[in-house]
């Protein structure tokens, strides 16, 4: 992590950490840098120690490492939990009245009366503003950017709290000045360009909307809430029904009903709710209803520990739900791919009418980064096989003549569909069920209708994108993973003879690309967020191929780069 | 269009003299009268003996799972709110499987009609109790007798919410009639419990048992506390007709997206994307 210039602010919940932490990467990123951000905190609303972190570079940033240049420390408490991740020369303001931290060789302090100058300023709350002021001197930041941010980001607020917050800004930009010489030229303006800072969460419900998302029913939970959110809020402005259902169960029962009836419709959930889900998934698999279902993944088992992240729900993701129905699961690694991903999720799901998983965790769902402008004009929409104007009820064989053939057998497996509507009737059926939907469980029509069925995806694996191998195509060792560690690993490997096997598409799976991949690859490790390594049971069990080199962590925490670049360092 | 119309080809597959063939075949008259659109009208079931209608009827269908035909019906309504929507569920399947649904769609008063065939037993799976089974009833699931009381459909979505609430009897096809029409010209969730009996499992609640304790109500009460006293049986009558009728906007009547036009007609990209990424830059 050359080049990039690390940000932390810690303190007790509920002191504005997010919000002010927020502010700090909107004005990296409107002052022309990269940036990655994202927040750790405990299961509670008040109290508990909360950190957000934040790497800036004019380089591309995948994630953060665990070290800080400069560090707000809202209370004692952030200073000796991070003492340790302080850099050689990183700097530490605090507030002088607030408590007096002991020193730590080779750091700085900088006392700024945060407290003061914010009642100076206006109001209390506006301490963080002052620190942040003091940042944007001690970075060489414009002061004019800062002051955009606050005016953008309290735009819904009174005049008086925005002019209030550039007052902060200014007193503690001015007192910094006036006390201390600036760490460096971190933030310095330059030529900002058409980047993007948002959050995975908030790239699904973007990527949902660009594809023309109807109905979204989410009931909230760690770590997708802020999807359902986003599409609360913006209702009206997408063109969209946010529904808060009853409970999970609900929620992808109306989203089923709602395809049903013709629209595109999404489901968010974590393990827990998607627990509930499950029976209902396979509700979508008989009635061949298309559906997408974001599981964003947390640490579990059960409730766990709920707000960290992990990669501990892959096989179950894969698998969940009772009968045999074709699957489709994508998991994207970072905010871009959020946004392009699930807008493909809808158009697989009406192409061969059947739910896709979008398989998510923490780490991405709440991380924020600089990405290239999202662009729904790069979105196809793909609605798959729909009944022709033509169809004519007379084409039925005469038993049911007035009844739409729903099911009809197809070669491809793929019947068309109609939605219910004046002189069309369609009927569906979680039974098994013959061409016009009508319960029957003979011999020949079950054949028929399950391959019928399993056949939908026969040529899916075919047409995937092969999965990406990133950096050098001859290494000393090729990294496998999926989902967030793609940011820690990228970053890993910029310094080192190691490439890495991507893989985002994982039901159904790249086999062929995958094995000639691995066949090549001198040495093999496998990385992930979880303790058994199922990404490599997954790949052996397509594949044939064992992985045997691991780096596996499950304490809630994401990789840091360090930790790859180590294990790498021990293997070759 | 005649009642047969509204009849696929499909031989009902019900026990001989089963409650079920009564309310199916006041559920097409209804639809008769109401000239009721085969496509444009839903009927949503869950699994059970109920759920078996939607084979024989003619008009849309979805067959969900066991104790589900609610929400999947909550959505079919939110997407394109025309369709006229009807939900088939059983005792089981609706107060059992299903309970926080049916709550919760009485309390958002959706326009749905929520038709539940109340057979007092789990029928499907061979007659075990059911949340609706009465003290003492004898089944595979309680074989020395049920040892808790029964629910009362009607006094829970009284309780729920909902804006009109009423139970019929199968046995009696012209009032069940008069019921059906009236839940589905209401708008709001309609929940119509019929008195269904299972001639096969529920030996308690026969037809007989029925006729001998049934009281037709006159008119529906316009405040709750009226209906709730009018709903629950007294001296061992059995009270039937609309207990509860009263207007109030309905869920999806509050939604200003689909004021215009319902979300199945609206086009994929009428969204204002520099209004949605503003705050991203
Ligand atoms: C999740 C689930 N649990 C259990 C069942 C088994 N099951 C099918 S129907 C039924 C009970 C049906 O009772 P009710 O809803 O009253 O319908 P009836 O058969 O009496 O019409 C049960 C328990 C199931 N299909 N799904
Ligand atoms: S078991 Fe009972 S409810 Fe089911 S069809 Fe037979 S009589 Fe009707």
């Amino acid at each position: 992590m050359k080049n990039s210039f690390h940000f932390k602010i810690g303190g007790q919940a509920g002191e504005g950490i997010m919000s002010s932490g927020q502010i700090f990467t909107k004005f990296a990123a409107r002052s022309g840098y990269w940036t990655f951000d994202f927040v750790e905190y405990p299961s509670l609303v008040r109290g508990g120690h909360n950190t957000f972190y934040a790497t800036v570079s004019a380089e591309e940033v995948f994630c953060t490492g665990n070290h800080v240049d400069l560090l707000i420390a809202l209370n004692q408490e952030t200073v000796t939990l991070h003492r340790d991740e302080l850099n050689p020369g990183a700097g530490v303001i605090f507030d002088p009245d607030s408590f007096q931290p002991e020193s730590i060789r080779g750091v700085k302090f900088w006392p700024v009366p945060l407290l003061k100058l914010a009642q100076t300023a206006g109001h209390r709350l506006m301490a963080n503003t002052v620190a942040l002021g003091a940042v944007a001197y001690l970075t060489g930041g414009n002061l004019k950017i800062l002051k955009s941010v606050l005016t953008d980001v309290f735009a819904s607020k009174k005049k008086e709290i925005i002019a209030g917050n550039h007052r902060a800004a200014e007193l503690g930009y001015e007192f910094a000045k006036s006390k201390f010489l600036p760490l460096g030229d971190f933030l310095g303006a330059k030529k900002s360009l058409p980047r993007m800072l948002i959050g995975g969460n908030e790239a699904i419900a973007l990527g949902s909307i660009a594809a023309g998302v109807k109905l979204a029913s989410i009931y909230p939970m760690t770590p997708i809430s802020s999807i359902l959110h986003f599409l609360a809020r913006f209702e009206k402005e997408a063109g969209i029904i946010y529904f808060q259902p009853e409970d999970e169960i609900a929620g992808i029962s109306s989203a089923i009903g709602a395809a049903f009836a013709g629209v595109r419709s999404l489901v968010a959930t974590s393990g827990g709710g998607f627990a509930l889900m499950s029976e209902s998934l396979s509700l979508a698999g008989i009635t061949e209803t298309p559906l997408v279902v974001i599981f964003g993944q947390r640490a579990g088992p059960a409730t766990g520990i709920p707000t960290w992240t992990a990669q501990e729900d892959l096989l179950y993701a894969l698998t969940a739900a009772q009968g045999e129905y074709p699957r489709i699961l994508l998991a994207p690694g970072d905010a871009e791919e959020c946004f392009y991903l699930t807008a493909e999720a809808f158009n697989l799901a009406e192409t061969y009418q059947t739910p896709v998983v979008v398989l998510v965790d923490k780490f991405i769902c709440e991380a924020h980064r600089t990405i290239p402008r999202l662009a729904f004009g790069r979105v196809d929409i793909k609605r798959g096989k729909m009944a022709l104007s033509s169809f004519s009820p007379a084409a039925n064989k005469k038993s049911e003549r007035e009844i739409f053939p729903r099911y009809r057998l197809a070669d491809d497996g793929i019947s068309r569909r109609g939605f219910p509507r004046e002189g069309r009737i369609v009927k569906v059926n979680s039974d098994e069920h013959n061409e016009f939907g009508l319960s029957e469980e003979s011999i020949k029509n079950r054949n028929d209708q399950l391959e019928k069925r399993m056949k939908k995806t026969a040529g899916l694996s075919q047409l995937i994108p092969a999965p990406s191998l990133y950096g050098p195509a001859q290494a000393e060792v090729t990294l496998v993973g999926w989902g967030s560690t793609k940011g820690p690993i990228l970053e890993a490997i910029k310094e080192l003879k190691a490439n890495f096997l991507y893989l985002n598409w994982l039901r159904p799976f790249p086999a062929q690309s995958v094995s000639r991949i691995l066949a090549k690859a001198k040495k093999t490790l496998l990385i992930e967020n979880n303790y058994q390594g199922q990404l490599g049971q997954w790949l052996k069990m397509q594949t044939g191929i064992e992985i045997k080199n691991k780096l596996l962590k499950y304490d809630g925490r994401q990789f840091y780069p360090e930790e790859i670049v180590k294990k790498i360092r021990s293997i070759i | 269009m005649t009642v047969k119309d509204y009849e696929t080809k499909v031989t009902p597959n019900w026990c001989p003299g089963c409650g079920n063939f009564g309310l199916w075949q006041a559920l097409k008259q209804t639809l008769v009268d109401l000239r009721a659109d085969p496509g444009e009208t839903v009927l949503v079931a869950g699994i059970g003996c109920h759920g078996h209608m939607n084979n024989f009827t003619k008009i849309s269908s979805f067959e969900g799972l066991h104790g589900r035909p609610i929400p999947i019906a909550v959505g079919i309504k939110l997407a394109n709110h025309r369709l006229q929507v009807i939900v088939s569920t059983g005792d089981g399947d609706c107060l059992g499987e299903g309970g926080n649904h049916f709550v919760h769609a009485c309390r958002r008063n959706h326009d749905l009609v929520v038709l539940i065939h109340n057979n007092s037993s789990y029928s499907l799976t061979t007659g075990q109790a059911s949340p609706t089974s009465s003290l003492g009833y004898q089944s595979k699931s309680t074989p020395e007798g049920k040892k808790v009381e029964a629910l009362d459909p009607a006094l829970l979505a009284l309780a729920s919410g909902a804006t009109f609430v009423s139970r019929g009897f199968s046995g009696d096809v012209p009032h069940l009639q008069e019921i059906l029409k009236a839940a589905i010209k209401h708008r709001g969730l309609a929940v119509v419990e019929v008195l269904q009996p299972c001639v096969v499992f529920n030996k308690d609640q026969t037809f007989d048992y029925y006729r001998q304790r049934i009281k037709k109500l006159a008119r529906p009460y316009l405040k709750r506390g009226g209906a709730i006293r009018a709903c629950l049986a007294k001296n061992g009558r059995i009270p039937i007709g609309i207990f509860y009728q009263q207007k109030k906007p309905s869920f999806e009547s509050r939604l200003d997206q689909i004021r215009k036009k319902p979300l199945v007609r609206q086009s994929l990209r009428n969204f204002d994307w520099d209004k949605l990424t503003g705050e991203f830059y």
